[in-house]
């Protein structure tokens, strides 16, 4: 699953430019992630100040 | 806010703004939502605009001019400096604005004019009423209204959803996102009237990194690089930072921006029915430069202008405000775009070395008019063989 490090995102929205399913959205300054997120990736590839990362579902 | 406009605009940039002003200035009912708390923050953007482009939308005004530019410098990956200047030394060429004080001018111009303008509201959704799009829900504060109207115009920015929403895919390609940070920074040695470019892919992987001065000492110091290029350990904020320390080590962060910009063609249809989109949202951005402010100015006046020629005629059909996409496309700005996206393919291709040897070939240079397409005329002039290179492209910047 996709995890948003609070902490080091900026809330610019450039993750949710790139995201092929349309499952990000910048609320104001709040990164929602919807349920049709496919952990791609690309959003944490392209992140400026790297604050998204895939994790592996425990 | 009212439950109908004849023109909803999503977004409260210069794009929303332009629309918005235009509309109501044609007698038509308008609002303007913004989904952040103020109109102008946070700011995403270099502030760098020309002075032609300034000029044709509004006369500047010292309370959202941050900085006149009267050259721009580009630095070769090989540390080679070449000065660009006008024709006539000491003449503007261009601006850094004040984004937080521009946008609320524009807006409040926008409302001047007659529009409503709303903050902290968002368009959750858009109403379709068997597949056609009649308006947004708006969020405000924790309640939903339906807001109806004839024609919604999408200036919801790079991080638009509204398109996509209404069927129309809006995504970026990862190599045609610039993943891109700034700082503004104080108490830093600059030319205070010059903008300079950093090329390199050391410096910034298919990109540029950037210094756009704001005054006294103080600058926007920003990056952008290929999101392609991008990843841990090597992002444009490690880039960014690595150079700060190494030029400005004793400057201070003031503000901290990060953002991404489009670098991709623009939408390959950018209206719909009872629908249109604009600036950022529509990927209108300029592929080589990365500047989107008068490109949105730009289709936010003309689809308000389009609206209201529509809805005066009662038809708000995409095959009716197609108008405004033609207009745009066959635009000084719709060629520009096209053309420099061509040169961005190509300059993003050769190695350092090949930057240099261009760069090299001209120490200086006094542009007769200040633009991209000036320079670029000027390097093919003194190269004559990068014709041969650039190949269908040439014809063009003959």
């Amino acid at each position: 699953m996709l995890k948003v490090h609070r902490d080091i995102c900026g809330y610019c929205g450039c993750c949710v430019s790139v995201c092929p399913e349309g499952a990000l959205e910048l609320i104001d300054a709040y990164l929602s992630v919807e349920p049709n997120c496919t952990s791609c990736g690309i959003c944490a590839k392209v992140c400026p100040l790297g604050a998204l990362e895939v994790v592996n579902e425990k | 806010m009212k439950s109908k406009y004849d023109v909803l605009i999503i977004g409260g940039g210069p794009g929303g703004a332009l629309a918005g002003k235009t509309a109501a200035e044609k007698g038509l009912s308008a609002c303007i939502v913004e989904k952040r708390q103020a109109i102008g923050t946070p700011v995403r953007c270099a502030e760098g605009i020309g002075r032609e482009a300034l000029h044709e939308f509004i006369e500047p005004d010292p309370r959202w001019i941050s900085a006149e530019m009267h050259s721009a410098g580009i630095v070769a990956p090989d540390g080679f400096f070449m000065k660009l200047e006008s024709d006539m030394a000491g003449s503007k060429v261009g601006y850094v604005l004040d984004r937080k004080f521009f946008d609320r001018e524009l807006v409040w111009k926008a409302a001047e004019a007659g529009a409503d303008v709303a903050v902290k509201s968002r368009a959750a959704a858009p109403i379709m009423e068997n597949g056609v799009l009649k308006g947004a829900k708006i969020e405000y504060c924790g309640k939903v209204n339906d807001v109806r109207a004839d024609v919604v115009i999408a200036a919801d920015g790079v991080e638009s959803k509204f398109s996509k929403w209404c069927g129309i895919d809006t995504t970026v390609p990862v190599g045609e996102i610039m993943s891109s940070v700034q700082y503004v920074m104080a108490d830093i040695e600059i030319d205070e009237h010059s903008t300079i470019f950093y090329l390199g892919n050391d410096v910034a992987p298919e990109g540029y990194l950037w210094i756009f001065p704001k005054g006294h000492r103080t600058a926007n110091v920003g990056i952008g690089i290929s999101g392609k290029k991008s990843g841990e350990g090597h992002r444009a904020k490690d880039y960014l930072d690595r150079f700060v320390k190494k030029t400005f080590p004793n400057g201070k962060t003031i503000e901290y921006i990060p953002g991404g910009v489009s670098v991709c063609r623009p939408l390959d249809c950018t209206v719909a029915d009872n629908f249109l989109i604009i600036g950022d949202a529509a990927r209108v951005v300029d592929p080589l430069t990365g500047g989107g402010i008068y490109n949105a100015m730009y289709t936010g006046k003309l689809a308000a202008e389009v609206a209201a020629d529509c809805i005066s005629k009662g038809d708000t059909s995409k095959k009716a405000l197609m108008a405004y996409d033609k207009t745009w496309r066959a635009s000084k700005m719709g060629k520009a775009i096209e053309r420099n996206y061509h040169i961005k393919e190509y300059l993003i291709r050769q190695p350092d070395a090949k930057l240099n040897e261009i760069i090299h070939s001209v120490s200086k240079m006094n542009l007769k008019e200040f633009s991209t397409i000036s320079l670029i005329k000027e390097i093919i002039r003194v190269n004559p063989k990068l014709m041969l290179e650039l190949g269908a492209l040439a014809a063009s910047l003959r």
